[in-house]
């Protein structure tokens, strides 16, 4: 039985890997000739698009230092291979090592995203909890306060937030900095839409899984209505948000985005936000291949989960 | 502790196949009362001088950061000028935005959808399928907003690339759903049947498959344009969409942003208007989903 799960568990990993390396690969790819198709000079545009005014002398050094006088293919491959040792380039705006400035942003912005995630699970089970288990009005309220909370625009959230919490109430900091009270509003305002989503996709399932006749006989059995909630029906009713987990990963990266730029929090969706301001090509590449390998493995976490929680996907 | 409800949609949706009546049920209050917001938001659209009559552009210095009055009823901004007036004067531009880049959106996913959902026969057609499968993993990589991000990273800012980004950037959704419609349509008894009767490949495609598969893009496109009009104005807000005099919703929020703590009204009534033009886009897609699957929704 055991040396089967290895290899199972070993073809589920190098397939997963080869996935990544897929996306990554097609990622570069797609931005590198992107920056061919725009038209005018590619030196140019990685220094800022014709907007810059770059000097001869500043394109000629860019031609030099990314090869432009070479053919598409040689460019091409010396691209890849840089990529491939993990050298990401230097930062036309802020002349610096990409791949540097990109470790310094992404665990803030990989940890709100993820604390995100947790709290609009529980902000999700905790409303399907309710409208199963509160009746009628319950149901209705929690459902309309789902459709609300899945199209509020997360600038806007955060606006009221900051308007209510920090102007009116002062209880907390309208900038995010390191403190645990600045992480409190950016986390709400990227949880609540995600939450919206999740709590429709898992108050659908809880309800095919309360017409199940698994629930018929656990409630024959004398299964309290939160014993049965907990033990019998939640399991069922999270594999749809699981199988989601990658797409609310996904919406939270977006999300962060505006998100860090409204708490002027310091992260990964901030940087892209400047670089594309600016047009710095090799961070903008930076950040959605960075952003590209997070969102994979969150996906390959979800997958993981989703077996976890339902035996029959581990037959296959 | 109360007992379990009585499940009602699942009771519902068993008695639903028994008559053809409960199969198409008439749009409910909510869906009703969404399609009427829809149409207020079309209508400031089409004729915003019935709503305001006022000038969306009027500078007046001495009106500056008005609280919410009759005169105007939503405030005014930093240049005097009613917020009122600007909402309803915007939601030509917000709309406009949203609706091409929905139209962009699903015309790239229906294209891709359909290529990637009718391979499966031969060594040809699951290539195809393989390969746009592919593609859409790389595009589900860069989600909503970063894809958008990274396309105005190479267009430059304004109104007409943040439509184009939003647009691209909602493809992949649609080309998912789309493909695995296709491909539901293909196997259904259906479709056999015309095969068996002796019709070509192609009428069973454009006669069968295409309007089965086809009909939920309405659906999704409604569901879709609530998405749509965020996340324009989510790029708006963050200076790359609409530039700053021209009245749109995320322009407007962009601006109010500056002066949240002194007029709170420049931020929460143009917000409102992207709020409940999503929300009314979505419980009418919801609505009509549901009607299209037979009372499940």
């Amino acid at each position: 039985m055991r040396p089967g799960r290895w290899r199972r568990a070993g073809r589920w990993l190098v397939g997963r890997l080869l996935g990544a390396v897929f996306v990554l690969w097609a990622v570069a790819t797609l931005i590198f000739f992107a920056i061919r198709l725009v038209p005018g000079d590619p030196a140019e545009a990685i220094l800022g698009g014709p907007g810059s005014q770059a000097s001869a002398e500043a394109l000629d050094t860019v031609r030099r230092q990314y090869g432009l006088d070479q053919p598409l293919l040689v460019q091409y491959l010396a691209q890849l291979g840089r990529l491939a040792t993990g050298d990401l380039g230097t930062s036309y705006s802020l002349r610096t090592d990409v791949g540097r400035l990109l470790l310094d942003q992404l665990p803030g912005t990989i940890g709100l995203a993820l604390l995100s995630l947790v709290v609009a699970w529980l902000l999700a089970i905790g409303t399907a909890w309710w409208a199963t288990l509160g009746g009628r009005v319950a149901a209705t309220v929690s459902s309309g306060l789902e459709v609300v909370a899945s199209a509020v625009p997360h600038f806007w959230l955060a606006s009221l937030l900051i308007l209510v919490f920090s102007t009116e109430l002062g209880l907390l900091p309208p900038v995010s900095t390191g403190t645990p009270a600045g992480l409190v509003l950016p986390v709400v305002t990227l949880a609540i839409p995600v939450a919206g989503f999740l709590g429709q996709v898992t108050r659908d399932s809880l309800l095919d899984a309360a017409a199940t006749p698994f629930t018929v006989s656990a409630r024959a059995r004398g299964e309290s209505p939160s014993g049965l909630f907990a033990r019998h029906l939640l399991r069922h009713a999270a594999l749809p948000g699981l199988a989601l987990s990658g797409w609310a990963f996904g919406s939270l990266l977006s999300g962060a985005v505006v998100v860090e730029s409204v708490f002027a929090r310091p992260g990964l969706g901030r940087t892209l936000l400047g670089a594309v301001t600016l047009r710095d090509i090799p961070l903008v590449t930076g950040v959605a291949l960075v952003s590209a390998l997070a969102y994979v493995v969150v996906v390959a976490l979800g997958d993981l989960a989703e077996r976890a929680v339902d035996p029959r996907g581990r037959a296959t | 502790m109360t007992a379990l409800p009585d499940l009602p949609r699942g009771g519902e949706a068993t008695r639903a196949s028994s008559s053809r009546a409960r199969r198409r049920p008439p749009l409910g209050a909510a869906e009703t009362v969404a399609a009427a917001v829809l149409l207020l938001v079309v209508a400031m659209a089409v004729a915003p001088g019935l709503l305001a009559p006022d000038d969306p552009l009027a500078v007046s210095p001495v009106d500056a950061f008005a609280a919410p009055s009759l005169a105007h009823p939503f405030g005014t901004d930093e240049s005097g000028r009613g917020v009122w007036t600007r909402v309803v004067h915007g939601a030509g531009a917000s709309l406009t935005i949203g609706l091409v880049a929905t139209v962009i959106g699903t015309g790239l996913g229906v294209a891709l959808g359909v290529l990637a959902g009718l391979g499966g026969r031969g060594r040809a057609g699951r290539a195809t399928d393989a390969g746009v499968s592919r593609v859409l993993e790389v595009l589900f990589a860069l989600p909503g907003l970063l894809l958008a991000l990274v396309v105005i990273a190479f267009t430059g800012p304004g109104a007409v690339p943040a439509t184009i980004a939003v647009g691209l950037a909602t493809a992949p959704g649609y080309a998912r759903i789309v493909r695995s419609q296709v491909a539901a349509v293909r196997r259904s008894p259906m479709v056999e049947a015309a095969t068996v009767l002796g019709r070509r490949p192609a009428v069973v495609l454009v006669r069968h498959v295409l309007p089965n598969a086809l009909a939920p893009v309405v659906v999704l496109a409604t569901l879709g344009l609530g998405q749509a009009v965020v996340w324009a104005s989510s790029l708006s807000y963050l200076g790359l969409g609409s530039p700053p005099p021209a009245p749109e919703w995320g322009a407007m929020l962009s601006a109010g942003r500056t002066y949240l703590a002194v007029a709170w009204w420049m931020t929460v009534f143009p917000g409102l208007a992207v709020v409940v033009t999503a929300a009314a886009a979505t419980v009418l897609g919801r609505g009509l989903a549901r009607r299209g699957q037979g009372g499940r929704p």
